[in-house]
C-alpha cells in the first residue's frame, strides 16, 4: 500500500460501492421492464475494475467488452448519462443508441464496451499503435473475458502487439466462465496468462482480482513495463456473482460455488482492510455508502425524466461530415 | 395437429434428424447442457451426449469451418451461431470455402451442412443482437438461404436443410421464437427448399415477405381485409436463395401490384432483387410501381425502445403500405 493515502483508498471504496449499488438498481429496473435487451452485471468484479482503472493516467486508454458498467463508472463517466443510456434516453452517453453494452467516452479515453466478443482486441492494438506512432507516453489497457481468449482476434492482436512492441496490457478478467462454459472446457492452457510465452511477450502472471490494492499494484507494474517495452498479458482472477446476463438459469455452476465466492466479496474485504488500517473509519464509510445511494437515485431520476430519442435521431449521423 | 412454438419446431427437427442419421451432430457455443442461448437445443445434449451435441469455445470462425471440414468428410454438421450478428467472423469460410467448394473441386466435394442463426430485432438487443444478415449471403451463388416464418415450415425446412447436399444458412426469426405458434403435422415430413408458400391468397395486390415480416404481413393482410376490404395475397418467400421466381411472377400476374417487406435495411436489400425480377420479367403484368417497406438505411438497430420501433416494420406499418399501394 505504499504511496496510497486514505483519500485515495476511500475513493476506491466509493467507486466499488457505486458500481454495486448502480448495478443493483439496474437489475431492479430490468425486472420492471425499464431496461430491456441484455444486461450483464459486473457485480463481484468491482475490485478488478476499480484497481485497474486507478492505475491508469488520464492519457492512458481503456477498452472493454459488453460487461462495461463498472469500468465506465470507475473511469469517471457520469452515472446520470450512463443510467440514461441504460434506459435508452436521448441524454445517454450515446444518445440511447448503444445501451448497456456500448458505453463510451472519448473525452475520458474510455473507448467503450463492445458487443462482439473479442472484436475490440485488434482495435486496442490500433490505439496503441497510435501512441507509438506519435511517440506519446500512453498505455492501452484492454480488458477481455476468459471466453474471449479463444476467438481468433486474440491470436492476431497479441501477436501483432508483440511484433510491433505496442504499449498494451492485455488483461483477462477471468471469472471462470464464458457464458455457461467453464474455462477448462474451452481452453487447453487453463492458465491463460501463460499464453504470453507463445507470443514472445511478457507474462504478467495472475493477480487476485478480488483485492483492489493487489490489482492496482499489478496493473501499475504492467503499465510501467508496457510503456517502455511493449505488451503484457495478465490475468485477474475474479468471479461474477450474478448470472451471465439477466435471466441466466445458471445450470452450469452450483449455489455452493457462488456462495463460496460471495463470502470473499471484494467490497466486504476492502472495507475490512480499511477498518483495520484506519481507526474510526466505519462512520466515514457509512457516509460514503449513503452518498452513493443518493447518487444512484439522482441518476435514475435524471434518466427517467429524460426524453426518448426521435425518428430524426434514428436516421441522423449515418456519416460524419 | 399439435400446436407448438417456432423454436419448439426447430428443436424437434434437430431431434428427429439426430435420431435418423448418426452422421448428424450439432456444434456451437453452449448448445450442450445449457441448451443454447435461446434453448433451441434444450434436451438434446441429455439425449445424444457430448459427442453429438458439442459445446465449442467462443470461436465462430471455427464453429463454421470445422463444420465445413466435417461436411467435406461426410458428416452432417448443424452449426449454431448464437446470434446472426456473430456470423461475420465466419464470413470468409462461408463465402470462400463452403459456397465455392463443389463448383471449384470439379464436383469432387460438396458441403452438406447447416448453419443456424437467430436473426432480427425487436427485442431491445441493440446493434449487435438485432441484425438481419441475409442479403450478405443471398448474393453468394452456391449457398442456400432459408428463413421460415411458421413452426410447420421451420421444422420441415430444417429437416430438408440437414439432408441437403449443399451449405444451407438457416436464419430463424428470434422475435418469433415463442411469439409465433402454429400447427405442426404429426410424424415425419419435410418441406422442400426452394418453393415459396402462398400464406394468404388474394386478388388485389401481392406482398412478398419472409421470417418475422411474413408473420406480420399475414396479420396486416387480415386487418386490411377486415377494415378496408382489400384482398392482399401474401407470399412467404421462405427460401431466399435459390429464388422462387415462378412464385413471384405468378402472383403479380394475378394481382398486378407488388409490395416487398423486410426488416433488413432498404438499399440493396432482398427487396431490390424481388423488384428487379418483377421489372425484368413481370413488367407487362404491373399496374403500379413495385413498393418496398424495409428497415431504414442506418448502420444498425439502436438500443432505445423508441428508435427500435421506428426502425422495425410492424403490422400497422405494413397495413398502411398495403393501403397506399391498393389506392394507387
Ligand atoms: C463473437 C461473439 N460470439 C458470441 C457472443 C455471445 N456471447 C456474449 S458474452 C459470451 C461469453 C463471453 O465470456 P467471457 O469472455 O469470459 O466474458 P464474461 O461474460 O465472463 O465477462 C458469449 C458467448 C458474442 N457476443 N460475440
Ligand atoms: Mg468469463
Amino acid at each position: 500500500m505504499a504511496g496510497l493515502n486514505k483519500t485515495t483508498l476511500l475513493d476506491w471504496y466509493r467507486q466499488m460501492v457505486l458500481i454495486r449499488r448502480f448495478e443493483e438498481k439496474c437489475a431492479e429496473l430490468y425486472q420492471q421492464g425499464k431496461i430491456g435487451g441484455f444486461l450483464h452485471l459486473y457485480i463481484g468484479q468491482e475490485a478488478t475494475g476499480v484497481g485497474s482503472v486507478a492505475a491508469l493516467r488520464p492519457q492512458d486508454h481503456a477498452i472493454t467488452a459488453y460487461r462495461d458498467h463498472g469500468l465506465a463508472l470507475a473511469r469517471g463517466l457520469d452515472p446520470k448519462a450512463i443510467m440514461a443510456e441504460m434506459l435508452g434516453k436521448r441524454t445517454g452517453v450515446s444518445g440511447g443508441k448503444g445501451g448497456s453494452m456500448h458505453l463510451a467516452s472519448r473525452e475520458l479515453n474510455f473507448w467503450g464496451g463492445y458487443g462482439i466478443v473479442g472484436g475490440h482486441l485488434p482495435l486496442a492494438a490500433g490505439i496503441a499503435l497510435k501512441a507509438k506512432y506519435n511517440e506519446e507516453d500512453e498505455v492501452v489497457l484492454c480488458y477481455m473475458g476468459d471466453g474471449a481468449t479463444n476467438i481468433g482476434y486474440f491470436h492476431e492482436s497479441l501477436n501483432l502487439s508483440a511484433v510491433w512492441d505496442l504499449p498494451v496490457i492485455w488483461l483477462v478478467e477471468n471469472n471462470g466462465y464464458g457464458m455457461g462454459t467453464a474455462v477448462d472446457r474451452a481452453s487447453g492452457q487453463v492458465e491463460l496468462h501463460k499464453r504470453a510465452v507463445g507470443y514472445g511477450m511478457k507474462d504478467g502472471g495472475r493477480v487476485d482480482g478480488m483485492d483492489v490494492i493487489a490489482v492496482y499494484e499489478a496493473i501499475s507494474d504492467a503499465a510501467r513495463y508496457a510503456s517502455k517495452n511493449g505488451p503484457v498479458l495478465m490475468e485477474s482472477m475474479t468471479y461474477r456473482f450474478q448470472g451471465h446476463s439477466m435471466g441466466d438459469p445458471e445450470r452450469y455452476r452450483s449455489k455452493e460455488e457462488v456462495q463460496r465466492y460471495a463470502a470473499g466479496d471484494p467490497i466486504g474485504k476492502f472495507r475490512q482492510t480499511l477498518v483495520e488500517k484506519y481507526k474510526d473509519v466505519a462512520g466515514e464509510l457509512d457516509k460514503i455508502e449513503d452518498a452513493v445511494v443518493a447518487t444512484v437515485a439522482e441518476a435514475v431520476e435524471y434518466a427517467e425524466n429524460s426524453p426518448a430519442p426521435t425518428y430524426e435521431d434514428l436516421v441522423a449521423h449515418v456519416y460524419a461530415d | 395437429m399439435p400446436v407448438m412454438t417456432l423454436i419448439e419446431a426447430v428443436t424437434q427437427a434437430m431431434d428427429e434428424e439426430l435420431a435418423r442419421d448418426p452422421r448428424v451432430f450439432i456444434v456451437g457455443e453452449d448448445v450442450g447442457a445449457r441448451g443454447g442461448v435461446f434453448r433451441a437445443t434444450m434436451g438434446l445434449h441429455a439425449k445424444y451426449g457430448s459427442e453429438r451435441v458439442v459445446d465449442s469455445p467462443l470461436a465462430e470462425l471455427s464453429i463454421v469451418a470445422i463444420g465445413i471440414g466435417a461436411a467435406l468428410a461426410d458428416l452432417r454438421p448443424i452449426c449454431e451461431i448464437q446470434f446472426a450478428d456473430f456470423i461475420h467472423p465466419a464470413f470468409n469460410q462461408i463465402v470462400n470455402e463452403a459456397a465455392k467448394m463443389y463448383y471449384r473441386s470439379g464436383e469432387q466435394w460438396n458441403v452438406p451442412m447447416v448453419i443456424r442463426a437467430p436473426y432480427g430485432g425487436g427485442i431491445s438487443g441493440a446493434l449487435y443482437h438485432s441484425q438481419s444478415v441475409e442479403a450478405f449471403f443471398t448474393h453468394v451463388p452456391g449457398l442456400k438461404v432459408v428463413i421460415p416464418s411458421t413452426p410447420q415450415d421451420a421444422k420441415g425446412l430444417l429437416k430438408s436443410a440437414v439432408r441437403d447436399p449443399n451449405p444451407v444458412l438457416f436464419f430463424e426469426p428470434k422475435k418469433g421464437y415463442r411469439a409465433i405458434k402454429g400447427d405442426v403435422p404429426e410424424g415425419e415430413y419435410t418441406i422442400p427448399i426452394g418453393p415459396a408458400r402462398v400464406a394468404r391468397s388474394g386478388r388485389d395486390l401481392s406482398v412478398f415477405a419472409y421470417g418475422m415480416m411474413a408473420h406480420y404481413t399475414t396479420i396486416a393482410a387480415e386487418k386490411v381485409a377486415r377494415e378496408d376490404g382489400i384482398d392482399a395475397e401474401v407470399i412467404d418467400l421462405r427460401t431466399l436463395l435459390p429464388v422462387d421466381k415462378g412464385a413471384i411472377l405468378e402472383s403479380v400476374k394475378k394481382t398486378g401490384k407488388a409490395l416487398v417487406v423486410h426488416e433488413d435495411t432498404f438499399t440493396m436489400g432482398y427487396g431490390a432483387e424481388v423488384a428487379a425480377i418483377i421489372a425484368d420479367e413481370g413488367f407487362n403484368y404491373m399496374d403500379a410501381p413495385v413498393k418496398r417497406l424495409a428497415g431504414p438505411d442506418v448502420p444498425a438497430m439502436p438500443y432505445s425502445h423508441s428508435m427500435q420501433e421506428f426502425f422495425m416494420p410492424n403490422p400497422d406499418k405494413i397495413a398502411a403500405a398495403i393501403r397506399d399501394l391498393a389506392a394507387y
